[in-house]
């Protein structure tokens, strides 16, 4: 049962965050990837910037993968996020599951990253071609 | 004095990523309603959590100057 959460300035490797969650007694591996698109309600969008409560965030990623494994029956997950400035088609979030069978990979990995757009310290920042705006802050 | 932490929009109605204030003995409601006091402008915002010492707080916790403080306005990772 292994656990990895990152957070990182850097850009994000899909294989070593596939790697991590790789186990001979499983089956299914499910990856999330999300990536930064360049429109947002009919703007176009030149980049993102995304700020964490580091600590936090790590351990609300942590609480989210524990459930994962625990109430959830996945055997190892992998949550990496990128912070700071991240450029269209970048990837901003990886998640991997693995499971013995496939049905419990698939419904981790999404109770994943749902999770973490409700709970987790992280903010994005819109940057359009005529100003900028914190995602979701204001009605 | 508290050094409370101000994330993302907060951060901004505050003009620092550091607001110092006095909280002994507040509750989270009671500490909400003086951040909304100095800054009327968290009621524009679509509301915030509290969390104490990295953990998300319910209202009726009570601060202690000792503790670590964060404004959580909406988050939008992912």
């Amino acid at each position: 049962m292994n656990i990895e959460v990152l957070l990182s300035k850097e850009k994000l490797s899909i294989d070593r965050c596939y790697s991590s969650v790789v186990d001979e007694a499983c089956g299914g591996i499910c990856l999330f990837v999300g990536t930064v698109r360049n429109q947002n309600k009919g703007k176009l969008v030149t980049y993102l910037d995304f700020e964490s409560y580091e600590p936090m965030a790590l351990k609300e990623m942590k609480k989210i993968a524990e459930k994962g494994i625990h109430k959830m029956g996945a055997n190892h997950i992998s949550i990496y996020h990128r912070t700071g400035y991240v450029g269209i088609s970048d990837i901003a979030v990886i998640i991997a599951v693995s499971s013995i069978h496939r049905k419990i990979a698939f419904e981790v990995c999404q109770y994943c990253i749902d999770q973490l757009k409700e709970t987790v310290p992280i903010w994005k920042k819109e940057f359009l071609e005529d100003g900028s705006y914190w995602v979701g802050a204001r009605p | 004095m508290n050094s409370v932490r101000c994330f993302g929009v907060a951060k901004e109605i505050v003009g620092d990523q550091r607001l110092k204030m006095e909280i002994e003995g507040l509750s989270i409601s009671e500490f909400k309603t003086l951040i909304q006091q100095k800054f009327p402008e968290f009621a524009t915002i679509k509301g915030y959590m509290v969390a104490v010492n990295q953990v998300y707080a319910l209202d009726s916790q009570v601060l202690s100057n000792n503790d670590e403080v964060a404004i959580i306005p909406p988050v939008s990772g992912g």
